[in-house]
């Protein structure tokens, strides 16, 4: 029995776009993932669903009509091949195999989901027993099911056949017990995951008992999974019975069903084979009907259930794909580009201008991010998650996959365009992707770089994730991972590559580098694998590292420790860094600059020295006052910005912090402020800046009085709303 | 509200000879009414001490009592707990209604044979700590992670405990949602006058909520007093070396020590 899992939850990461987003309709009363009515839209659920229709109607029907013609002796026509009177042909006592099938579909498919039920019953009986029995008793029931798992099902089909006895309830009860150790792994499986959670665990410390645990938290929760399964299964055990009874081990004469008919049909099957193709042809159709109709609930359920779910299934219908195009063309959104100047400084590493990440279905996460980084620059990127923060990296990197698209008037690495431009362009792109779009902007729909690209990526860009435990591949040491990159791309033999690995970890200060080389990620601390990272990140000679919230999976102490070595790393080899953080104090004590982002845009840029003292954008100061810091007072409640974050599928014109800023007017509704000069080396996209030290004030809700830019209003109680 | 007492709690996982001991002989009281902080960090039995606080880790040795008591391991506790992660901490099958009135005990208002309707109740809750009343009826994936965590919070307050252990629940948040969850605490604790475990790595935002700070590292208290004392004169080595770790805003990090 195959058996389908499906994917649980959408992941959750800081980086994805998946994690909930922010409905603005007000609360829905519908339960999540209720997908059945979506896999009968697909051509083979559509299919699935019509042939299992037409089976039914058969069964149901098809005795009542014809159980006379199809018992009917005729003497006269004896082992008759097809005729107009006998389309299947007829058998040795001159009964009508056609109107027989037919009248064997009852028989044959009761059998089969009798035995399912047997199967899935006494399955999900031993499979959650475990759970309520209590650790000991369902230790025992466990092995014995594993140990039942072991043994092939048509192995124990004929072994329960001969202790129940050769006809159709042996067969029943053979079929159903062979079925069950499968199902009772399965759902053994799906409880166990559903059982660490935490909302289990609430509901135990709740008082909540055992039985009550399964029927309410567990299998509501890993039902859709089971049900699929028990509709394949249905299939196989059609199948099981055709074959059981083919043997002569399962219905009896003068009951028949498909099997029997078949093997009733094979011993003339060189004289009319039809007799025997008839029931042959009935059972395989009966069967593709349960284990499609199976196969495509699978895959309607398999699809994540947030926001993910909602930009797949536009895509798979291409309306949400041609709506995406729409909104992705030009003049639809009006570029807010920032009046950078059009030469770049001769010490420019990396310079992006208009960089645009959208998802199919109108969800646009970065909306025209626009920075230079200049050689041996820290410039930080902070932003609360969704902001767009990771996106605007991955993008830069190119490791977004389709169906993100990226669309930008430049992105240059060190000179080269990682974007190309020009049909004649030197980088290899797919030939799915549009080039030189007429509004001439490059456009690039989330592919792999390949060739030239990849290379010169692999060397002069540095990238550092969040969790350094899943960024390395567990079952690989971790020197031999580093060793990959100057192998792969900078053309060293193993050897000179080791020795660079090597030196490397030596330069990140890992104590014992050679030890370490052959140790694998799970025998180093999270510190020290955060270090091996920062260490194949400077494993080429890269001019720009990007590190995508690096310290956020560590502790304060090792925080510092790593932190501390990016400073070091950028100042010893003058690299470009591009941080990317959730916390704006890190981020001021890391870089050189700070952008602020907020809604896929860059909202403030500002050196961060000036960051306490002379940030001027609502959000900015926000984000400062909300942080807890040691010097807090207790006795105020702490700031906090009201509402909630923008959604990126529902970009409104005008500020996308108007709704929770309370300075916002008419004009923040109806218009987006561009990034304009504020001050030396500041910049700051408000119709309201803040002028410089004022009491950080927010109000409650969107309705709040607007303020003049210049008198700070009084503080209020901020309290989040909604 | 009252007190709640480990005396020499110890939590090996594995064998004798080649377990590993999360918690070694742990004592410590959260007294009625007050906020106690614990901080260490990860691995260093945080997590665990509260789990063996409410029964969801076996205790190898000594006890927890919960007002003079010992937690038992099976049924309703006296300690609830609030979970780290807002997205696995609630059923997504569940309105926030059925999940917050599920914890409510047989006799009281909303519970069964409570008199009161389990929505009203739910409701009332919900409201307690800042919720919107249309809430209770919405399924979890509508909220945000604040939201979430507001709920798992007045789950808890539906059990009726007599001290609520909170673990890491603003860890996976963004700052500015930290902040109210934090504001909700910090409020409901004034009101309520709870008494709470409050279990974070982050020692500016167990300095805002805590009376009293006990510091962790490797499954033993090495430190433990009133919030000014440990954090304005630390007694511990270790203690001294978190408090320089904590990142301080218009502070530039140096390349070296």
């Amino acid at each position: 029995m195959r058996t389908v899992a499906r994917r649980a939850r959408p992941a959750r990461s800081r980086s994805s776009i998946g994690r909930a987003p922010g409905g603005t309709g007000g609360y829905s009363v519908r339960p999540p993932g209720r997908h059945w009515g979506r896999s009968l839209r697909t051509p083979l659920g559509a299919c699935a669903a019509a042939l299992l229709a037409v089976m039914a109607l058969i069964a149901v029907l098809a005795p009542v009509l014809w159980t006379g013609t199809a018992n009917a002796f005729d003497t006269s026509a004896i082992l008759r091949g097809p005729s107009p009177a006998h389309w299947a042909g007829t058998n040795n006592l001159g009964q009508d195999v056609f109107f027989q099938v037919l009248v064997a579909t009852r028989l044959t498919a009761a059998l089969a989901l009798a035995a399912t039920a047997i199967g899935v019953g006494t399955g999900l009986l031993l499979g959650t027993a475990p759970l309520v029995l209590g650790r000991r008793a369902g230790r025992v029931i466990t092995a014995v099911v594993n140990i039942a798992v072991a043994f092939p099902a048509l192995l124990l089909a004929l072994f329960f056949a001969v202790i129940f006895g050769v006809g159709a309830r042996g067969a029943l009860l053979a079929i159903g017990f062979a079925s069950a150790p499968t199902f009772a792994r399965l759902t053994r499986t799906l409880s166990a995951s559903v059982a660490g959670l935490d909302y289990i665990a609430a509901a135990r410390i709740a008082g909540v008992s055992r039985v009550r645990l399964l029927t309410r938290h567990v299998l509501p929760n890993i039902g859709e999974t089971l049900i699929v399964n028990a509709t394949i299964s249905a299939g196989d055990a059609l199948l099981s019975f055709a074959g059981l009874s083919f043997l002569g081990l399962g219905v009896q004469a003068p009951s028949y069903d498909w099997g029997k008919l078949l093997y009733d049909g094979l011993n003339g099957i060189y004289v009319h084979p039809v007799a025997a193709l008839a029931p042959g042809i009935a059972v395989i159709l009966a069967g593709l009907a349960f284990n499609l109709f199976g196969e495509a609930m699978a895959r309607a359920l398999g699809v994540p259930e947030l926001a993910g779910g909602a930009i797949v299934r536009a895509a798979r219908t291409g309306r949400g794909a041609r709506r995406a195009r729409a909104a992705a063309s030009p003049g639809s959104t009006p570029s807010t580009a920032p009046p950078f100047s059009p030469t770049e400084p001769d010490d420019c590493v990396l310079s992006v201008r208009d960089l645009r990440v959208s998802f199919p279905g109108g969800v646009h996460p970065v909306r025209g991010v626009s920075l230079t980084l200049r050689r041996g620059e820290a410039v930080g990127v902070v932003g609360e998650s969704g902001s767009g923060k990771s996106l605007t990296a991955l993008a830069i990197a190119r490791l977004l996959e389709p169906p993100a698209a990226i669309t930008a008037d430049q992105v240059r690495l060190l000179g080269h365009d990682l974007l190309p431009l020009s049909p004649g362009g030197t980088n290899g792109v797919s030939p799915r992707t549009p080039r030189g779009a007429p509004d001439g902007k490059a456009r690039v729909s989330g592919t792999r770089p390949r060739g030239v690209d990849r290379h010169f990526l692999g060397t002069s860009l540095g990238m550092v994730f969040q969790d350094p435990m899943t960024s390395f591949n567990p079952v690989r040491q971790v020197g031999g991972q580093l060793a990959e990159v100057a192998t792969q791309h900078q053309g060293m033999t193993r050897r000179q590559a080791a020795a660079r690995a090597v030196d490397r970890l030596r330069a990140v200060r890992i104590p014992g580098p050679e030890r370490r080389y052959r140790q694998f990620p799970h025998e180093l601390s999270g510190g020290m694998r955060q270090r091996a990272m920062i260490g194949m990140a400077v494993m080429g000679s890269p001019a720009l590292v990007i590190a995508d919230e690096p310290t956020t999976a560590l502790d304060v102490t090792v925080q510092r420790q790593v932190l501390r070595l990016i400073k070091s790393i950028q100042a010893a080899d003058d690299l470009a860094l591009l941080f990317i953080s959730h916390d704006i104090t890190v981020v001021g004590q890391v870089c050189d600059r700070v952008l602020v982002m907020y809604a896929g845009r860059i909202v403030e840029s500002l050196p961060s020295a000036a960051l306490a003292a002379s940030a001027r954008h609502p959000y900015t100061r926000a984000l400062l006052a909300a942080v807890p810091s040691m010097e807090t007072d207790r006795e105020q409640p702490l700031a906090v910005v009201p509402g909630r974050p923008a959604d990126p599928a529902d970009v409104r014109p005008g500020c996308a912090f108007a709704p929770r800023c309370a300075f916002a007017d008419d004009q923040c509704r109806a218009a987006d402020p561009v990034l304009a000069t504020a001050g030396d080396g500041h910049q700051v996209a408000c119709w309201h800046p803040q002028a410089a030290p004022a009491p950080i004030t927010l109000l409650s809700g969107a309705a709040a009085a607007p303020a003049s830019p210049t008198t700070p209003a009084t503080p209020a109680d901020a309290r989040e709303t909604t | 509200m009252s007190e709640l007492r480990f005396e020499g709690a110890t939590v090996r996982f594995g064998s004798r000879r080649h377990g590993h001991v999360a918690v070694d002989d742990v004592d410590l009281v959260v007294p009625s009414g007050t906020v106690v902080g614990l901080v260490g960090e990860s691995g260093s039995g945080k997590s665990t001490l509260a789990r063996a606080a409410v029964g969801l880790a076996p205790l190898t040795a000594g006890r927890v009592l919960a007002d003079g008591r010992p937690v038992p391991r099976h049924g309703r506790r006296p300690v609830q707990m609030v979970f780290q992660d807002p997205f696995a901490s609630l059923d997504p099958r569940m309105t926030v209604g059925e999940s917050v009135a599920e914890a409510i005990p047989r006799g009281f208002p909303g519970g069964r044979a409570g008199g009161a309707s389990r929505r009203a109740e739910a409701s009332r809750l919900a409201g307690l700590v800042g919720l919107p009343d249309g809430v209770v009826d919405s399924y979890p994936a509508r909220l945000s992670g604040g939201q979430r965590q507001r709920v798992a919070l007045a789950r808890a307050l539906a059990g009726r405990p007599q001290v609520i252990i909170a673990d890491e629940i603003t860890s996976a948040l963004d700052v500015s949602t930290q902040g109210a969850v934090l504001n909700v605490v910090r409020d409901l604790q004034r009101e309520l006058r709870l008494s709470m475990l409050f279990i974070s790595h982050n020692l500016a935002v167990v300095r805002y909520v805590s009376d009293v700070v006990a510091v962790m590292r490797a499954g033993q208290i090495v430190e433990c007093g009133p919030a000014e004392r440990v954090l304005a004169a630390p007694g511990h080595e270790y203690t001294r070396e978190l408090l320089a770790a904590v990142p301080r805003p218009g502070s530039v990090l140096t390349a070296e020590d």
